[in-house]
């Protein structure tokens, strides 16, 4: 085998329901699912901030959980459910959760906020399934309090500053 | 009819909410290829050799860029644009090549299989405020003298009966928008295009076709989104240019280039380091005598860039013997750059403080201490303030924060204290020029303006409605293009004023001309241009911040579970935005309180925790319950709208606050930002 | 990032096949840390071995013991009834962990295998033994905030970033795994190793040796466990320092203990002396604080162009006094 520095990438074909479209494509398996879908199928929904799983900007959901798109490798989703911000809107109507963010002005640059969206609706069905968190009791049922909102969207960061409208938001969705 | 004022929602919120309002990076676009730095892993010396065969080979290569085989640029100031002209490096991570392929994963593949040979120079990147190599800068960026001095401070601190003399740091701290820098260039037909992330569209262009030696009109920069800049793409960066030569070796075929999060750390800028030895002299009732801070900072060797810590104390309060100096280091680093409240934003932090501890002192309540010092006049210029609200906004924050009753408490395993601290940052204009048109009932508005999450996709269309007496619904607005008429960089806080003002003089000659009952394809232009500078008047917002810190009585862990912020900054366009704005920067100002710090290790020259898990910003959690508030406040002599912009100003004292909480909870003081544990914890019973 | 092979064995036996013939193939899990690795060109594999047909997700019970599927990912366990109620300490700790993205990625088997983040082992331009052998230390001099006080050597000052594996290394797991000459069980407190001249080496395990499920014990005690994290973010980060506890407490004195440390050491710490000192003691601060000091009695603190790493010792004391007394007091 040739040293892998001279190797020419490896080309795997994968199909991908992305936003309720079934999608094939030859990809790399180096390519991360945010690149195949930011350079390859053009939904430039999820946002590259960080590529190191340090940001969330990336977020979408994976079969219906929040994963980051950029440290999940394509190949692996052959076969699976991909839906990001874009897709939450079909037809350009809001998911509540995209309208409690109008509402409260949960955002300013734009760029964290598709990420913040899927983090959000992956984070209350989390809560409605009665997952705990690190700001509640982890032996009681959740309830979509302040607190346990701000820990739980704290994978997604925003350099705007707009967490405190976040939570007012997700609040809101959350009340539904 | 008036909407200047009503809570407007965003009119790029539905493009944002779903993510398709498009970035730089994102520009649909057939055929794109990919563009990936090679970057110096020296801090100083010289490229002696490359060898590119093994990345060539690669299938899906298509060009790779190295230092003296590009187009001789044309040399401009920023001489951080002046890339790959020649084999120096002047600090490591410097853009040294770049390769092109047709796919990112490949442009990344490739980097790896670019070798570089090195003659190694020594370097020195190691800032100290005692090196005995600190130089005064002939000016400062705002064009003020680097020192000044008024009466004998030193006389004063001798014989006052209070004086604090401390020296304060700030850390370096990276702007880091949520978006990397990024281009998507295109050269087709002699022309240049580029969707570039930029908080000006045609200060790119002026700086892009002097340095390529090309016509403005041969250069187009488009950017409607931006995914904040903060400072950072307040001016083009290396980056852009390798875009563009990128562009220029591919004709034909667009080329998209994005920082990593690394490169954030060492290409597009950073708030350098101050050290603030800051003194105050007072008499028994409170009123100072002296004032002084001597700032010290660092630059690039490469680049003067002097962070101006030492301007807010020129005008912030009366003392009749008065001291400011300014001192830098110039080191073999990343070039600095403006971010958030330049000078202002770390400048006032050690005073600050400094007057929190002279309240402690004096056993004066901090508030009562400043509204003692409030000057009749700038202390700097004589000139009258424009207007100077920072005791209504002392007063109306402490009602609202609930200060009266401010005693240190402990709640069950937390200290908690409050503190307070003044803000202020430069009201000020720059030149734009605004165009109307009127097309079957519907009037666009169209001027070069960026919105970097600021608004004003929603505010201009607001101001332009009211000076038309129209609906609000009956205007259009386009920004973000330089085939629109020329508008100032958004920076400085003066984005919405300037713009605003421009809409304003577009709005008045379209009227003059047309009437209001205007032909289909009537269009009129109006411009602003009343000089950065007001000569009668002083012009500064100014705010009032306040802080509820709690310390871990055990760990020390601090949090910050209130921040309230109360403004004076001329007339609100729409409260919803401006809100956003105010606790946005209150939120940078907590992150930089308690987390910001970007560790430059001297022996390699760079940064080393060039990532968000090394570099913290706030998160969720860590600014849960930030408020904003203003006083309704008319200014006639700013500018024609009567803004003074809100961009800055929260960031501005958010961290003396908290500094000055912290020691209110602990007794512990800290002087060197951030706040961290480690440096409560020894104070802790 | 250098080209790969992906593969996707149907179960453990042929991943752990498939790795033993290609000595520079690595097993792919939750990803989190493996593909920011690729990303650094901190690893070079040519092929990865996709677990996701190859471990199981299921936990399960077992004559009284809890049976972690490799596969199952962190905000699962995290979520399971049983740990939430038998090993609080863990619920805890994987909470404290990462984000509910990470969370949702991370894997039983991958989240202990996760290597140090120190900023010289992940930045390739930088000396770094652990990344390559023989170039030496850079946080030796460097940044080292974050670095061990116990444990390290000349060679790595490295701390392991794990907050899972602390509350694993308190609660006596127990770990399986398959390798090229059969199955095997490793306590999980000797899966991680000391740096000593080696760092490049984290745990005992070998090429091939794959993770296939962690078992936790009947273990009374460990339904009074806590995981405490002091970290600078308040989410959202590494740990600067964390304890693992769980405390019997009869008619105030200390029958039994358990106590590890993160944070601290190139694995998790478990601080085999202090439960010694704690155990047969009134539980009382003086104890706990005794304890703590006991184990850190030969800790090193390194200087540091930050000041260094010394504030982690009074830290980790007053932090494990403190979750101990919160054991007394507060029972689950």
């Amino acid at each position: 085998m040739a040293p892998a520095g001279y190797r020419r990438g490896v080309e795997t074909a994968i199909t991908t329901r992305v936003d309720g479209t079934t999608r094939t494509t030859r990809v790399d398996t180096r390519t991360t699912l945010l690149d195949l879908l930011r350079e390859r199928l053009g939904n430039t929904s999820p946002k590259k901030g960080c590529d190191h799983g340090q940001c969330g900007a990336c977020t979408v959901l994976l079969d219906g959980r929040r994963v980051l798109a950029c440290l999940t490798l394509a190949v692996t989703t052959h076969d699976h459910d991909v839906t990001t911000a874009d897709g939450l809107a079909p037809d350009g109507d809001l998911h509540p959760v995209q309208q409690a963010f109008l509402d409260n002005d949960a955002f300013q640059c734009g760029y964290c906020t598709p990420g913040q969206v899927c983090s959000a609706v992956g984070a209350l069905a989390e809560l409605a399934q009665g997952h705990p968190s690190h700001a509640g009791d982890i032996t009681a049922d959740p309830e979509p309090t302040r607190a346990e909102i701000a820990e739980r969207m704290s994978g997604n960061l925003c350099r705007c500053g707009a967490y405190t409208n976040i939570i007012t938001a997700v609040e809101q969705a959350a009340r539904g | 009819m008036n909407t200047i004022g009503q809570d407007i929602p965003r009119r790029d919120g539905h493009a944002k909410v779903t993510g398709t309002a498009t970035y730089a990076y994102e520009t649909p676009a057939d055929n794109a290829a990919y563009c990936a730095l090679l970057q110096a892993t020296i801090a100083k010396g010289q490229v002696t050799e490359i060898d590119i065969t093994d990345a060539l080979a690669l299938p899906g290569v298509l060009t790779i860029l190295t230092p003296g085989d590009v187009q001789k640029l044309t040399p401009v100031e920023n001489t951080e644009l002046h890339v790959l002209q020649d084999n120096e490096i002047a600090y490591r991570g410097q853009i040294i090549g770049a390769v092109i392929a047709d796919t990112s994963d490949i442009a990344r593949h490739a980097v790896e299989l670019v070798h570089f040979t090195y003659h190694v120079d020594e370097h020195d990147s190691a800032y100290s405020p005692d090196r005995d190599d600190l130089y005064t800068p002939d000016k400062l960026v705002t064009g003020a003298p680097a020192d000044t001095s008024t009466g004998d401070v030193d006389a004063a601190m001798r014989t006052a009966t209070h004086t604090v003399d401390h020296v304060y740091s700030t850390a370096t701290n990276h702007n880091n928008p949520m978006e990397p820098h990024a281009t998507t260039a295109l050269w087709q037909d002699d022309t240049l295009i580029l969707w570039d992330s930029t908080q000006g569209v045609h200060a790119v262009r002026t700086t892009l076709a002097e340095v390529l030696d090309l016509r403005p009109d041969q250069v187009r920069v488009i950017c409607p989104y931006v995914g904040g800049g903060f400072g950072a793409k307040g001016e083009p960066h290396a980056p852009v240019v390798i875009a563009a030569l990128a562009a220029r070796a591919l004709p034909g075929r667009p080329i998209r280039l994005a920082l990593t999060r690394a490169q954030m750390f060492v290409l597009v800028g950073y708030r350098t380091p101050t050290t603030q030895h800051t003194r105050v002299a007072a008499d028994d009732t409170g009123r100072l005598t002296a004032i002084a801070i001597a700032a010290t900072g660092q630059t690039a060797r490469i680049r003067e860039y002097v962070e101006h810590a030492g301007a807010a104390t020129r005008m912030m309060y009366a003392a009749p013997n008065r001291a400011t100096s300014h001192r830098v280091a110039a080191l073999d680093v990343a070039v600095p750059t403006w971010m958030r409240a330049p000078g202002e934003c770390p400048g006032m932090f050690g005073p600050e403080v400094a007057i929190d501890e002279l309240a402690d002192a004096l056993g004066i309540d901090p508030i009562d201490l400043r509204v003692a010092n409030e000057p009749d006049v700038d202390p700097e210029s004589g000139n009258p303030f424009s207007s100077r609200n920072l005791v209504a906004c002392l007063r109306q924050g402490a009602d609202r924060f609930g200060w009266a009753d401010r005693a240190p408490r402990r709640d069950g395993d937390w200290l908690v204290g409050t503190g307070v601290a003044a803000a202020v940052f430069p009201a000020f204009t720059m030149r734009a020029t605004a165009a109307i048109r009127y097309d079957q009932g519907r009037y666009t508005v169209e001027i070069g303006a960026a919105d970097l999450g600021t608004g004003a996709w929603t505010v201009l269309p607001q101001i332009a409605a009211d000076a038309l007496e129209v609906p609000l619904d009956q205007v259009d607005v386009g920004i973000g293009d330089t085939s629109y008429p020329y508008a100032s960089t958004a920076g400085g806080s003066t984005g919405t004023a300037t713009w605003g003002s421009a809409v304003l003089a577009a709005v008045e000659t379209f009227r003059d001309k047309f009437g209001t009952d205007p032909n289909d394809g009537d269009e009129a232009e109006g411009t602003h241009d009343q000089g950065p500078f007001n000569e009668q008047y002083a012009t500064y917002a100014f705010g009032a911040q306040f802080a509820e810190v709690r310390v871990h009585a055990d760990t020390a862990e601090i949090r910050v579970p209130r921040l309230l912020g109360v403004f004076a900054a001329g007339r609100i366009i729409n409260p919803r935005t401006a809100r956003s704005q105010f606790i946005g920067g209150m939120t940078m100002g907590l992150s930089m309180a308690l987390h910001e710090n970007s560790e430059l290790d001297p022996r390699f020259g760079h940064v080393m925790n060039h990532d968000f898990a090394g570099y913290h910003i706030a998160s969720c959690a860590d600014a849960t319950d930030v408020r904003a508030f203003w006083i309704d406040e008319e200014d006639p002599h700013v500018n024609p709208l009567g803004a003074k912009g809100i961009g800055e100003i929260g960031i501005v004292g958010t961290a003396a606050a908290i500094v000055n909480a912290a020691h209110h909870a602990t007794g512990v003081r800290v002087r060197d930002l951030p706040l961290t544990l480690d440096k409560l914890l020894p104070g802790l019973p | 990032m250098r080209p790969f092979d992906h593969q996707t064995p149907a179960n453990a036996h042929t991943a752990v096949h498939l790795a033993a013939a290609h000595p520079t193939a690595a097993f792919l899990a939750g990803g989190t840390n493996l593909v920011d690795h690729l990303k650094l060109g901190i690893t070079h594999p040519d092929l990865l071995i996709d677990l996701s047909a190859a471990t199981t997700a299921a936990i399960t019970e077992l004559d009284g013991r809890l049976l972690i599927g490799a596969g199952a990912r962190n905000s699962d366990i995290a979520a399971d009834h049983r740990v939430r109620t038998r090993y609080p300490a863990l619920a805890e700790a994987l909470l404290s962990g990462a984000s509910g993205q990470l969370r949702n990625m991370a894997t039983a088997g991958g989240n202990p295998l996760q290597r140090t983040r120190c900023a010289y082992f992940q930045d390739t331009t930088t000396p770094c033994n652990k990344r390559r052998p023989g170039s030496g230390c850079a946080a030796l001099g460097g940044f080292t905030r974050g670095h061990a006080i116990l444990g390290a050597s000349d060679h790595c000052v490295a701390t392991h970033p794990s907050d899972m594996a602390v509350a694993l290394t308190a609660l006596d797991a127990t770990v399986h795994v398959l390798g090229p000459d059969g199955e095997r069980t490793i306590p999980f407190v000797d899966l991680h190793r000391l740096p000593d001249d080696d760092p490049t080496r984290d745990t005992v395990l070998d090429h091939g040796d794959l993770i296939t499920m962690i078992e936790l014990p009947d273990s009374p005690i460990a339904r009074q466990s806590r995981y405490r994290k002091v970290r600078d973010r308040a989410s959202y980060a590494f740990a600067l320092i964390s304890v693992a506890a769980a405390l019997e407490v009869t008619h105030g004195v200390i029958t039994d203990a358990r106590l590890a440390f993160g944070g601290v050491a190139h694995k998790p710490w478990r601080a085999r002396a202090a439960e010694q000192i704690l155990i047969g003691e009134p539980a009382t601060d003086d104890t706990y604080r005794l304890a703590a000091e006991t184990e850190l009695a030969n800790a090193r603190t390194l200087d540091g162009l930050d000041g260094g790493n010394a504030f982690k010792v009074p830290l980790l004391i007053r932090t494990a006094t403190a979750v101990l007394r919160q054991l007394a007091e507060e029972p689950r």
